[in-house]
């Protein structure tokens, strides 16, 4: 994808859905893409040091302790969990077939997401509701 | 042209064929002569060399070769000090970049470096089909087919070593008034011009850098932020050497380093207009100049290798590889040189290797190579045993001198493995990301890593019950020598489930 496919791309997902194309460029260039082949591991549970991803193209599963728990596709994103904590992540986040995403270093999340509210305001969307499904299962 | 009797390799049917005479190319060919390999090397170059036939523009690069360090040239230690050499495991065909170089810098010139991949070629007695042009691909059973402007050639496996060496620029309105980083011309013919450059990473500061003495005013500009290598604490961002004109844009020295995305180029006599839109507001910003060049990288010049099933991604059209360089989607379709970035490895901290460049593809093409002949040709790797009171001093040593861990941070890494009858062999150096995601015996690598603070260390991974679930880090050391009481203690202490 040249970077003005990846604008498309990301004008079409909900996590960047308010930003103007300026931004989207500035956000493209941000990222870098990478790919890996099926059965890599993308973040590691207890790793230090992982990353912020977007999945461009392919599924991953999310595997805690060896059992899958969720699916991710095309549009989802991982490892922000384990970044806002400070923590090694949880899960492991395992490409299923070829995978295609868009990585943004660790480090880099915090004042990325200062820098764009909008997509702050997105990511806590998801964060609650992914707290309230997890309180749903428990009551 | 060579004449016909000189021309090593004709069209014919070969074990394994490389394509491509830079670096990777050259290195590749090395490691497959040293393990019995018969092969063919196709160039459509006219001599060895790559991109270093023709770049860095400004004839000088920016990987060292140290000539004065601790260790002594012809040995493997050294090879962490002299990024620009391939590795050879004879002694006399280590480090020929140094005894080339004519001593004014650490840094060689172009021709040094061409000169240097050359000389290595003919030491180790790499021979090279050159003005060979690989035209298109097939498949024909079990062998894959080269179109070449010589004829066709078949093989087992196809070694693609042809660089990330396509200029790429994005074809917004006005392109054709935009010169690419290849055609940029002699600096003297840039004197009082206003220069505009698209990119900000080190071959726009290359570029602007390498002009600062002729252009009236630069103006560097794209929408994400520079970043400095001393603060990524790795090769990403601008190198130390093309710094100054950064600190001429903080003085208010006619530089000017912009964050906006490149809307339009128009041409008004002899004059251009560039139209910017800033990244932080969106706000349009229009820049009258009288040149632009753009600094927006390359592409991988992969022909029609797609048809055969190797799928593409980013800008530059990498291809998507296993963690041993062969292609996913075309198994037998394996990669060397600058294309090995693609590869990203667990870029902890988001740091990422140094394939990109010659001191990381050598180890990448040494390492591709060895699975290749073992998986193609059955030539199993040496795995000596190691007694087992001598594991931890092997691992501290390679933490301490290996150029493979040094050199490849996070991404390589010294593998010790306890084999079913009990035996601890030593696998030598291995791909981290493989090792730590495939089920496997009883196993420890070690690797040495930075973190975001800047903080260097050994980085331990053990695997257990067929799973590596954690990683553990060992204490930095001020001048990086790990072969301490303290990191002794600490590594047995983790190593023993495995050895006993």
């Amino acid at each position: 994808m040249n970077s003005e496919e990846v604008v498309d791309e990301l004008a079409s997902l909900s996590l960047f859905a308010d930003l103007q194309r300026p931004q989207l460029r500035a956000v493209a260039h941000i990222f870098s893409e990478e790919s890996f082949p099926p059965g890599q591991r993308i973040l590691r549970q207890g790793f230090q040091g992982s990353g912020f991803y977007v999945i461009l193209e392919g599924d991953v599963t999310v595997r805690i302790d060896g059992e899958d728990r969720a699916k991710l596709s095309k549009g989802d994103f991982f490892g922000e969990m384990s970044l806002l904590l400070g923590e090694p992540p949880v899960a492991d986040v395992v490409a299923i077939g070829e995978l295609h995403v868009l990585h943004l270093a660790g480090p880099d999340l915090k004042g990325f997401l200062e820098r764009y509210p909008p997509v702050m305001f997105r990511m806590l969307q998801s964060v609650a509701r992914r707290l309230r499904n997890a309180n749903r299962l428990r009551s | 042209m060579t004449p016909e009797v000189e021309r090593p390799f004709p069209p014919g049917d070969y074990p394994v064929v490389v394509v491509g005479s830079g670096p990777g190319g050259i290195q590749a060919a090395y490691s497959l002569s040293r393990l019995g390999i018969e092969h063919a090397v196709i160039s459509a170059d006219p001599s060895p060399g790559g991109m270093f036939r023709r770049f860095p523009f400004f004839q000088r690069l920016l990987s060292w070769t140290k000539p004065h360090v601790l260790y002594d040239q012809r040995t493997r230690e050294y090879e962490w000090y002299d990024w620009n050499s391939l590795i050879a495991v004879e002694p006399e065909n280590r480090a020929v970049m140094p005894g080339l170089m004519d001593g004014t810098s650490e840094f060689p010139s172009r021709p040094e470096m061409e000169l240097g991949i050359r000389t290595f070629a003919e030491r180790t007695g790499v021979r090279v089909r050159h003005d060979t042009r690989w035209e298109g691909t097939a498949r024909d059973g079990d062998r894959f087919v080269l179109h070449t402007s010589d004829g066709d050639y078949r093989a087992q496996a196809v070694i693609f070593a042809v660089g990330v060496a396509e200029p790429w620029m994005p074809e917004t309105p006005g392109h054709q008034h935009v010169a690419h980083y290849v055609d940029t011309r002699a600096p003297e013919s840039y004197e009082g011009k206003r220069l505009f450059i698209i990119g900000k990473q080190n071959s726009g500061f290359e570029l602007a850098s390498g002009l600062l003495h002729q252009a009236s005013r630069i103006i560097l500009a794209s929408p994400r932020p520079a970043t400095l290598s001393v603060n990524t604490h790795s090769l990403a961002g601008v190198r130390a050497r093309y710094v100054q004109p950064w600190e001429d844009s903080n003085l208010g020295g006619g530089v000017f380093i912009l964050n906006a995305s490149i809307e339009r180029v128009d041409r008004h006599g002899s004059s251009l207009t560039v139209h910017t839109r800033r990244s932080d507001n969106g706000d349009p910003f229009p820049a009258e100049v009288d040149e632009v060049i753009a600094a927006t990288g390359f592409q991988c010049p992969l022909l029609d290798l797609p048809d055969l099933g190797v799928n593409v991604f980013g800008q530059s059209r990498l291809p998507t590889m296993t963690n041993h360089f062969e292609s996913v989607g075309a198994p037998g379709i394996y990669f060397a040189g600058t294309i090995g970035q693609g590869v990203a490895g667990l870029k902890k901290y988001g740091i990422p290797a140094n394939s990109g460049a010659v001191h990381g593809a050598r180890y990448n093409a040494r390492l591709m190579v060895q699975r290749l002949v073992e998986a193609r040709f059955g030539v199993k790797r040496e795995r000596p045993p190691v007694k087992t009171a001598e594991v931890v001093d092997l691992l501290l040593n390679e933490a301490t001198t290996a150029p493979e861990l040094w050199n490849q941070k996070s991404y390589l890494a010294r593998a010790v493995t306890r084999d079913d009858d009990g035996t601890i062999r030593d696998d030598g150096i291995v791909s981290l990301a493989d090792f730590v995601d495939s089920a496997g015996p009883d196993a420890v690598a070690i690797t040495v890593e930075t973190d975001d603070t800047g903080d260097i260390h050994p980085a331990v991974y053990v695997r257990r019950h067929g799973r590596v679930d954690s990683d553990a880090r060992l204490d930095s050391s001020p001048l990086h020598d790990y072969r301490t009481t303290g990191h002794r203690k600490a590594l047995q202490a983790l190593v023993a489930p495995i050895l006993t």
